[in-house]
């Protein structure tokens, strides 16, 4: 180690005949002092970036501050939280959720589905695992805009299907209220699904092969290698990413809001909430109320899955 | 034997089919940005342009996009956020891992609970704090929001610091180093290969970032490479050749990236996603 012996000479000796010998009580209590020197400006950044807006926001949605006035001050106890569950132009938002759950279900199972095909050996291998996975790097913008094209009237979706002779499901599919999901349902599943089986793929390619090798000698094919190694030990990443795609559901924002910003019908939770709370309409209090239900939504989600999922790996310390 | 043959055909072709429905939308695109308008107004998307090496889209998305600012206000972002991010996250790490003290547990518990607080649902409340810090509209914005909010990296430091030998640690103390020392010259340049997972998971997400920079930076002089995407939408709403060369120019980065780092891309978002 190059920089121990480095530091031998930049400290003097006294130093270290001190630390040898436990040192004197000043030492000590410098000595209980260093961690927290170490925490300072984590601490910090943590407590103003993520608990205080925690805080605030719970403060904020018992109120009705439109964020003008310098606080809140007119407190209106629970009146948010009713109008969230009475609003016309609320609820349905928890719909829109729905298509986007959907999907991370469908989203899951093709990303388990080619992740337990090339486990497998496979021609070019690395190709289809470098394509399959690269829309999770792209930017979302970039995403947005390039289904934006594939979905616009007489795009490269209609030109498609009119080629296969298809032509009569030509659809506004971003116009038309009972499509528009649809289509962005399918650009998230697009977008996140080679994450997922990366991850997926990640886990099964850390099974020893003499464990297939001995599955083999016992007779088993490719569904009971599937069944009994594969799915039992990818059981804990798949309801880890699970938890992740449904939480994502619920906090859908940069694909419809770049692609319809909402519109005809494709409302998500958190665009309401971004425009409620910062747009031009400055009902921060009912903004926020949202905010704290879908935490509570996110929280409750995430405790569901530690008790089905029990947690095998110690996190921290 | 037949089954076995079925099988292969169905997996090849249902890797080339996956493989089509990835690439086409993209295909389409760069597709698009090479032709020019009339071009573009007469033909359809599957049609090759007539000149393939026509970078006239590049140039008018570069020039006229305010792409240059936006490269520019993303990489300073990049480089702050990321150097910002590593000193957070190891010096937490070290605090964590290597010193026993009296509240431990409870900072712990802080930063895992956290992990379970989704960013995006406090903007409302976190935008009035920016705000009353004086740095909306500013590129300082971003960056305090991306390290004060990073807690995977730090997951990602403890777990490998973990795995770092403390015997090393008591060598060098005993050799008279003391806690800042060793932090700095023993601990940080074994962490190595967690700051390069770091530095790549966290490199692509900031770069990737569209929330944060659209929402603190309205200006539009702090455009970010996200940001000036997305305002390509009006300027050039009619001219879906320019928004197409625009797209293309924000994915090749990432492209370059990932075809050089691959394999540590993969191992990134593993331990990224498993923390």
């Amino acid at each position: 180690m190059v920089s121990v012996t480095d530091t031998t000479k930049l400290v003097p000796a006294i130093a270290g005949k001190r630390t040898r010998k436990g040192g004197p009580p000043g030492r000590r209590r410098t000595g209980r002092i260093t961690p927290w020197l170490f925490l300072l400006v984590p601490l910090a950044l943590l407590g103003v970036f993520t608990y205080l807006p925690a805080a605030n926001m719970f403060m904020y949605s018992f109120t009705s501050w439109n964020g003008f006035e310098a606080t809140p001050k007119q407190f209106v106890g629970l009146d948010n939280y009713a109008s969230i569950f009475t609003r016309d132009d609320i609820l349905p938002v928890f719909v829109v959720s729905l298509y986007y759950i959907a999907a991370s279900f469908i989203q899951m199972a093709l990303a388990l589905y080619f992740a337990t095909l090339l486990s497998f050996s496979t021609w070019f291998q690395n190709l289809f695992k470098g394509i399959l996975f690269f829309p999770a790097l792209i930017n979302g913008v970039a995403i947005g805009f390039v289904f934006l094209y594939l979905f616009q009237p007489g795009g490269t979706l209609d030109s498609a299907l009119g080629a296969v002779g298809l032509g009569d499901l030509t659809r506004h599919w971003l116009g038309d209220p009972d499509v528009v999901n649809y289509s962005l349902a399918a650009t998230s599943v697009w977008r996140y699904t080679g994450l997922n089986f990366v991850l997926f793929l990640g886990a099964i390619q850390s099974i020893p092969k003499e464990t297939y090798e001995a599955a083999e000698i016992d007779g088993a094919n490719r569904w009971h290698q599937f069944r009994y190694i594969i799915a039992p030990s990818i059981k804990r990443i798949i309801s880890l990413s699970f938890i992740l795609a449904i939480s994502g559901s619920l906090a859908v924002f940069e694909i419809p809001y770049i692609m319809t910003q909402g519109a005809n019908g494709s409302m998500t939770f958190v665009i309401k909430t971004v425009t409620l709370g910062l747009g031009t309409f400055h009902k921060v209090g009912l903004a926020s109320a949202m905010a704290v239900v879908l935490l509570l939504l996110v929280l409750l989600i995430t405790w569901v899955q530690r008790r089905l999922v029990p947690d095998d790996k110690v996190d921290l310390s | 034997m037949t089954a076995r043959v079925i099988f292969t055909v169905l997996k090849y072709l249902s890797l080339v089919v996956a493989c089509v429905v990835t690439l086409l939308p993209l295909g389409v695109v760069l597709i698009a940005s090479l032709k020019s308008g009339t071009e573009f107004a007469t033909s359809g998307p599957f049609d090759l342009p007539a000149n393939l090496f026509n970078v006239d889209n590049f140039v008018t998305a570069f020039v006229k996009g305010d792409m240059v600012q936006g490269l520019i206000n993303t990489a300073f972002i990049l480089v702050v956020s990321l150097a910002g991010t590593i000193l957070v996250g190891t010096m937490t790490a070290y605090a964590i891992d290597r010193f026993t003290f009296r509240g431990k547990k409870i900072v712990v518990g802080l930063f895992l609970i956290a992990t379970l607080v989704p960013g995006v649902t406090t903007q409302v409340a976190t935008f009035q704090i920016v705000n009353n810090l004086g740095l909306f509209n500013t590129l300082a914005a971003p960056i305090v929001l991306f390290l004060g909010t990073d807690i995977v990296s730090i997951y990602i430091f403890v777990q490998f610091m973990s795995s770092i030998p403390k015997s090393l640690d008591e060598a060098a103390m005993l050799d008279g180093a003391n806690r800042w020392t060793i932090y700095w010259r023993v601990v940080l340049p074994l962490l190595k290969p967690a700051i390069a997972t770091v530095v790549i998971i966290r490199g692509i997400a900031i770069y990737n970032e569209f929330y944060i920079p659209f929402l603190y930076m309205p200006s539009a002089k702090l455009g970010t490479i996200s940001t000036a995407l997305f305002r390509f939408k009006g300027p050039f709403g009619a001219q879906w050749e320019v928004i197409a060369a625009g797209t293309i120019l924000v994915i090749i980065p990432t492209l370059v990236l990932f075809l050089f780092l691959q394999k540590y891309i993969y191992n990134g978002f593993i331990s990224g996603a498993t923390k």
